[in-house]
This record gives structure tokens, sequence and C-alpha cells, in this order.
């Protein structure tokens, strides 16, 4: 009768043998590490920069415990954090020999250090929240009304350049809050107006007010435009600040959307605040100028004699180039860029568009210089760089300009994302900041071990010494659910923070509440006067509808705190929940397993080792008396 | 070993009336002290920032308050922080600085006046977040209460779930009440506290309302207050093993839980003991004042048609 079958063990044992392999990693520790990665989308670490890493470290003769290359970046691990630094130093070296002019991230890391055989399961340690291991946290608001007002102010210049295209008067177009208002004098052109703008303006959406001779066309965003344009921003901006963290050096930057208009990042390791704020809230700008191509000053520039007016750059692909310091168009002209491909030739290109004003000064520049370069320039920091210097073929009106000739897709598609990178869509705001210094995150992590092991360890004395062999039964499946939860936890990489801690703790606290149930109808059972096998079975049968229905209840309130939670209520809520449903299974589960496993084959079971199992005497006439 | 002798059936219910008034005066006065004291929500609700420093030596609070007041922080809030060497410095949201500078003036200032202290960690919180958070609190809340009365419903009787939602509740007031009283910092780790322990208290009612169902089903004859008391006497013992359990738990991290954890246990502590008391003697006899009876739960026997009084057919 209280037998298992086969195949339950079977699966308990299992379950067991995945959660310990799955735990595993986390008791190796982590070992000091470096990592190369590269700054620029067209560089890209392959085995060559393997090699070039190996060789570097043996001539520094710094030796190293392994070094391996993935998605990120070459990855080597080291015996001690002195020679991380020293290799960091080192590679810093041979890697960026112009610190102004980064093309690679060197940054200390830390590895897991367990064996290969784990990794290769994908058997990882626990994510360590920025609580935890000490790092700077950043919750930035995107000024979505900023991105709409900024397009808006855009259009309405672009309507202004098309009506006059199309030669239809109008009395003044103006932003008004959230709409553009078009006046006309009659009725006749106000409707050919719309006409022309219904058709060419698809995102608007167009209304007709007043009256007499002050008409007007109400032209506002339709919703889906609305949503384009500020995921456009949010996406556009989400690059920037990836462009941007990657000077800092930070091994395992965090860049993530959080709701509709804000973005979230985590910097693990960073402790200047300061510097981190510069870098998120800079702005980058971009110049077009043209390109110096008098001859002979070129060689003279490079000579050391720079003409008047004039700066020496570099091209992207390493050819010096000579371009003037008058600036002819910058960034905030640029409404978008966007890679695609040229409609007659079919060879990758970018595409940019400019509003109306950019429009106007690109087409006198292009008419006045065609058969000329110009040059596109990120300036950053004070300090330029070329992103594209195409040649002018003829003059380009109307705002829509195409780069094309000798690029990849590749090439094109990271020469848009530069262009665009430039600035941000939108301006953003830091509305909340974490900093944990590094020795506070390791006092996080003892005191939250401490807390655990201890509390642990009062339940197991308690339990043992209060339901013997049955108590004892009880912490293993306590252990085990210990052991499920960690496994769980490091399997689906969810972020461990101290309230994640503080929730291990107090689920453990409460998943003995099944196992004590279980223990009091066993008890219960055994004082009504039934055999011992029938007790355990009639024990955990009884007890079970109650484990349900109280580990339900505790699972709503765990959902609810997912679902409405966020920061450390959320890492909460996440080990919360998953513990209750690691509870269910260890506490029936697995202590069911055991007591068959130590009962189940007793032929004749006479007494069960569960403590005392006190019963009250007859309530006889005599005793109600004197217990009166 | 047992803890538990009871040799009758404890009386409880005939005290009924005592239990819900003593939860009715403690109710009142966590009300009161809410709404006198008002709740001291932590940064992550009003918004501002936080700052926690190290010394290597006793700190010294007044040179910091100091040094704060002379870079020009008046409101500033200088506590030790768990121990002598650490500091804890809040500063309300400023209309004139509302990006996050308010952490670098902090340390600068301290290196002006009060040198020797390390950054330990900024918190930052804009007032746009903080009331957001406090309303999705509110959400959470709302969000428990009517998934635990639906499902309770849907399980037992809506009776029942009355009964434990009121009787959770309550106890959720007073732990705010305690909250307020003590001027105790709430911050968002309590919140959660508060919510878990509200799931795990519906727990205790679950487990007496279950032996009422099975005991009104088993025994015939006995009164309803009879067998609410026969319930609670049967599972008296598990109640305060398990919560016994639970609450070594919560004070191992009370006492190792440094002073992050020390709010968030102490409102588990309370929750917990409050918990026993509302869940077994406010549920029940709210259950039973409700009017809980046998035929809820014993389905009546189908009435064959042309049957006689006493239900023989041939």
């Amino acid at each position: 009768m209280n037998r298992y079958p086969l195949w339950k063990y079977v699966t308990v044992v299992v379950a067991l043998l995945i959660g310990f392999v799955y735990t595993l990693p986390n008791f190796f520790g982590e070992s000091p590490a470096v990592q190369v990665s590269s700054v620029k989308a067209t560089l890209k670490v392959d085995p060559q920069t393997l090699d070039r890493v190996e060789s570097t470290l043996k001539a520094a003769s710094l030796t190293n415990d392994g070094l391996f290359l993935d998605p990120v970046g070459v990855k080597v691990r080291f015996h001690d954090a002195d020679s991380q630094l020293k290799a960091r130093d080192v590679l810093e070296k041979e890697f960026n020999p112009d610190p102004e002019n980064a093309q690679y991230v060197v940054a200390l890391n830390l590895l897991s250090s367990s064996p290969q055989w784990l990794t290769s399961l994908s058997a990882l340690p626990m994510y360590l929240g920025l609580d935890l291991r000490g790092g700077v946290h950043f919750l930035l608001q995107v000024d979505m009304q900023g991105a709409l007002t900024k397009r808006l102010d855009a259009l309405s210049a672009d309507l202004r350049g098309f009506l006059r295209d199309k030669n239809i008067r109008h009395a003044g177009i103006t932003r008004e809050g959230e709409r553009l208002v078009v006046r006309f004098r009659d009725t006749e052109t106000r409707d050919r107006a719309r006409v022309a703008l219904s058709e060419s303006q698809p995102d608007l959406q167009l209304t007709d007010q007043g009256a007499g001779d002050d008409l007007k066309l109400l032209a506002t965003m339709r919703p889906e435009a609305i949503k384009r344009i500020q995921d456009f921003a949010l996406k556009q901006n989400m690059t920037t600040l990836h462009n941007r963290i990657n000077e800092l050096g930070v091994a395992e930057p965090v860049i993530q959307q959080q709701g509709a208009d804000r973005i979230v990042v985590q910097l693990p390791g960073v402790q200047d605040t300061a510097k981190a704020k510069d870098i998120l809230g800079r702005t980058a700008t971009l110049e077009i100028r043209m390109v110096d191509d008098t001859p002979g000053a070129l060689e003279a520039a490079q000579a050391g004699q720079v003409p008047f007016g004039t700066e020496l750059y570099v091209e992207r692909g390493g050819k010096p180039l000579l371009v003037k310091k008058q600036v002819m168009l910058t960034g905030e002209r640029l409404t978008d860029a966007q890679p695609g491909f040229d409609s007659q030739s079919q060879e990758p290109a970018v595409h940019l568009t400019l509003d109306s004003a950019g429009a106007r000064i690109f087409k006198d520049v292009t008419r006045e210089n065609v058969g000329k370069r110009m040059a596109i320039l990120l300036i950053e920091k004070g300090k330029g760089e070329v992103i594209t210097a195409p040649v002018i073929r003829t003059e380009i009106g109307g705002g829509r300009v195409q780069i094309s000739g000798r690029m990849s897709s590749v090439e094109a598609n990271d020469t848009a994302l530069l262009l665009r990178a430039g600035s941000l869509a939108a301006p953003m705001e830091i509305i909340e900041e974490r900093t944990i210094g590094p020795s506070l995150g390791a006092d996080n992590i003892k005191k939250g071990f401490n807390s655990t092991l201890w509390g642990f360890a009062a339940i197991a004395v308690f339990m043992a010494s209060y339901y013997l062999l049955f108590g004892v039964v009880s912490v293993l499946s306590l252990a085990a659910n210990l052991l499920f939860l960690i496994a769980l936890l490091s399997l689906l990489q969810a972020t461990l923070t101290l309230p994640g801690i503080a929730a291990i703790a107090l689920t453990l606290g409460m998943a003995i509440d099944a196992n004590v149930l279980i223990n009091e109808r066993v008890r219960e059972e055994l004082r009504n006067g039934m055999t011992p096998a029938a007790a355990i079975t009639a024990g955990y049968e009884r007890a079970f509808g109650t484990i349900l229905d109280s580990n339900v209840t505790t699972l709503i309130a765990g959902v609810a705190l997912l679902i409405f939670g966020s920061g450390p209520v959320r890492g909460f809520a996440v080990v919360h929940c998953l513990g209750i449903l690691t509870s269910l299974f260890s506490s029936v589960v697995v202590s069911r397993s055991l007591v068959n496993l130590i009962y189940g084959g007793r032929r004749r079971l006479v007494s069960l080792s569960i403590g005392q199992v006190w019963k009250p005497k007859t309530p006889t006439a005599a005793t109600t008396a004197t217990v009166k | 070993m047992e803890f538990f002798r009871i040799h009758k059936d404890i009386p409880f219910m005939r005290h009924a009336l005592v239990f819900n008034g003593v939860s009715l005066v403690t109710f009142v006065a966590a009300v009161f002290f809410l709404f006198w004291n008002g709740l001291n929500l932590s940064i992550e609700f009003t918004g501002g920032t936080l700052v926690e420093v190290n010394y290597a030596q006793t700190a010294d609070l007044e040179k910091i308050r100091n040094a704060l007041t002379k870079a020009g922080n008046n409101d500033t809030a200088v506590q030790n922080f768990g121990s002598s060497h650490d500091v804890l410095i809040r500063l309300p949201l400023k209309a004139d600085q509302p990006t996050a500078k308010a952490g670098e003036a902090v340390m600068a200032a301290l290196d002006a006046d009060a040198p020797g202290a390390t950054l330990r960690r900024v918190e930052f919180v804009g007032p746009q977040v903080g009331r957001e958070l406090a309303e999705n609190g509110a959400l959470a809340l709302l969000l428990v209460v009517i998934g635990i009365v639906v499902y309770l419903a849907f399980r037992f009787e809506w009776r029942f779930s009355v009964a434990a939602i009121v009787a959770n509740l309550h106890d959720v007031i007073i732990i705010l009440g305690f909250f307020a009283f003590f001027r105790w910092e709430f911050s968002l780790s309590v919140l959660a506290a508060v919510l878990a322990v509200l799931g795990y208290s519906v727990n205790e009612s679950v487990v007496v309302f279950d032996r009422v169902r099975e005991t009104f089903k088993k025994s015939r004859g006995l009164t309803t207050p009879q067998v609410i008391d026969h319930a609670i006497t049967r599972t008296i013992s598990r109640t305060i093993i398990t919560h016994g359990s639970t609450q070594m738990m919560v004070l191992s991290m009370l006492v190792f839980g440094g002073e992050t954890l020390h709010n968030f246990a102490l409102a588990l502590t309370i929750g917990i003991c409050f918990g026993i008391y509302s869940s077994v003697l406010v549920a029940s006899p709210l259950v039973m004042w409700l009017g809980v009876s046998r035929d809820q739960f014993v389905k009546p026997k189908r009435k064959i048609e042309g049957a006689n009084e006493d239900g023989a057919v041939v």
C-alpha cells in the first residue's frame, strides 16, 4: 500500500539529479577574467583576435587559465586578480594603441569557474542582481512628447515646402500643441490642399474647421504613426546608449526597454556614476562639411602643414582626408537614416531624410558642388570621425538623400546606424538611480546566506526532535526543495537579488507547512487507532487537499506581486512563485517516496517513528468530572 | 514529544464576541495611528535621494549634518544604519534639481567637511516613479484580495471567502498600524512582505475551513459552534508548529539579515503573529455570524418522483 511504482522513484531521482547538476555551478565560484570585445559593428572579433590576445599575453609572460571566443568577444580567465589587472593593461596597450580612438573594449569580468562540461550543459551559476554584485542601475524616461513635438515641427516645415511646390496658397502653418493648423482663405484651395496632403502624408489625419475667410485644416498624427515615432525614438535612444556605454568598458551591460517609454541601463561593476551619467547624457552631433581637394593640399597636410580653414581626418577605410572647417549642415536637420538599396542599380545604399530647411540648404550646397566630395562627420567629445565621404553627382532637392556606391549591405547598415546614433531622438531623463558599492554587494550575499542557513538549521533541529524520523524526512525534502529552487533559478538565469534571497528563506519557512500538515495528520490517524501503514496513506491523502489550497492562495499573492511589482519586489516575487511550485513537488512527492522507501517494504509495521502519539483518555463521566 | 495534549474540544466559539471585540479594538487603533501618524514612506514611494556611506571610524553624525547644511541641504535626515560606522542620509526631492545629481553633491560636501566616507550605495527615485509604485502596490493588493476571494468562494463557499479575507485584511491594517505607530520605514520590500503574509495567513483560514467542512460532512448532530470548535482544536497544533517554523526562519532574517532585511522581517513577524490570531479567532466567528451550516456542505438527497414521504419506492 505504501509502495511507489518504480517510475515514481525514477522521476524523483532524475529530478534530484538534474537539480544537483544545475545547482553545482554555484559552488565553483567565479574567477577573474578579461574580456576583449569590439566597439564598432564593422570590426568583428574573430579567431585571429583570439590568437592576437594569446600571443600578446605570452609576450608579456602572463599565464592564463584558458581563453575562448564567444559571441561577445574573447574572454581570458586568470588565476588571481593581480594577473587579471596586469593583463588588462597589456591588452589595452596592444588593442587600443591610441586611447583617444579606442577600437576595442578591454574590460574586467568575472567568469564562472565551473568545469567545461557543466557550461556545455548550459548549467551556469545564478545571475546576481546589482545589489549583490555592485554596480549602477539607471532608469531613464524618454520624453515622448518631445519626440512628437520635434517630429511635428519638422512636418510643419515639410508641409510649407510641399504646398509651395504644389502652388497651393495658404495663410500660414502653425503648430498648436499636438496638431498642425493650416489656414486658408477660400474653400477651393483648402479642398485642393486636403487632396494633395492626404496623398503625400498618409500619417496625418486631416479635418476641416472654421468658416468665412478663416478656414482651417487641422492635421493630427494618426495613432499608428505616433506609435511608430515613439518606437523609433526609443530604439534610436537605445542604440545610442549602446554605443556610448561601449566606451565605459563594462563587461555585461544591460540595456532594456521597460514599458512604452522607459529604458533600464545596468552597469555591473561600475562605481563611477558621475562618469557613467556624463557619458549617458552626452550629445553627439553630426556635421556635413565639404572636402578640400585642392591639388597638393592633402600632401602638405600630411607633411604637417595643414592649410588654413581645414582639418585632417582619416576615413573609415584608413585613407587620409582633408575636410573644410565650415559646417554646411548639422545633424539636427537629419530626421531619419535607413539602410536600403538603390532603386535602379540595386546596390546597398543609405537613405537620409532631411527636414525642409535642411533640404533647402542641401539643394543649394549640392548645386554648387557637383562632382566634389562632401564628408559626414560624427563629432563627439570635440573629436570628429568621418562616417562617410561621398561624391556629389547631381543637385539633390526634396530632402531625400541617397548615399550609395562601393558599400556592402553590412556597411550600409552600420553607416545608417552611426548617422542615427549621433543624436538622441528624444531627450531622456534619469528617473531612478541605484549605485551599490562592491563591499555592500558582498555583505548582502553574506547576510542573505547566513539568514537562510541559520533559519534552515533551526527548523531542521526542531523538526527532527519533534517528529523524529518523519521530521528527518521533512528536512530532507525541504533540502530537496532548496536544491530544486536554486537549480531552477540557475537554469532560468533569473536575476537573484537580496529580496530574492529573502524569498528563498521565507519560501522554505512556509514550505515546511506542508510537511507539518502531513505529519500532524499521520499522528492524528494513529491517535484514532489506524494501523501505521494505513495512517501514512490516509495522512498523505487527506493532507494533500489542504496543501494544495494553501499553496494556491500563496501563489495568488505571489503572482499579483509579479504582475505589479517592479525592482526589488519583482526579484522577491519571482523566487517566491518558483519556490511555491518546487515546494509542492518536494514536500509531497519527495517526502512520500522517502517514507515509502523506509516503511513501504516492511511486512508487519508495528510503529512509526513520528514522535509521541498522545491519546486523550476516553472522556468518561469520571474524568470529565475531574477535569471540571 | 507532543506539545498539545488537549482532552476536549476547546470552546473557542463561546468567547467569539470577546475575540471579535479585541480585534475591533486593535483594528481601530491601527486605523487611528495610520491617520494620525501616517506611514513613514521610503524614498521609493516619495521620491528623493538616499546615500549610504561608511566610515572607518565611528561616524560623527553632527559633523555630517553640518557639512550637508553648509552645502545647502536643509531637509536632510542623517542617521546610523545598522552600525555606528554606517550612515544613511536621506534627501527630499528638490524642484530645482530634478536630475540625479544629489548623490554626487552629498559626497562632495562630505569630502570637504567630514572626510573619510566611502560610498556604499546611492538610490535616487524621481517623483513619477514613486507615484507609480504606490499605485501598483495598491493594485497588487486589490488583485490578491479578489483572487483569494474568488478562489475560496469556488473551493468552499462565499461565507468562507468573505470571512477569510476580512480576517486577513485586518492583519494587513494592523501591520500598517504598527509601522505607522513606531514610524518604521515602509519600503517596497515591506510591501512585498505584507502581500506575502496575506497569501500565507489565508492558508491558516483554509486549513481550519477544510476541517470545518470535513467535520460537517462526517458528524451529524453537532451545532455549528461545536463543529468550529472541533476544527480549530484539531488544527491548533499544526497552526502553531507551522507558524513557529516560519517564524524561526524570519527570526533568523531579523538577526542575520542586516538592516536591509530588518523591516521586511519585522513586517513578517507581526504578520505571522496576528495571522495565527486572526485566521483562527477572527475568521471562524465571522463564518459563524455569516450563518454557515451543515446544509451547505451535505448534498440534499435527490427526491425521486412518486416516492412516498419516507422516500421509498418500489
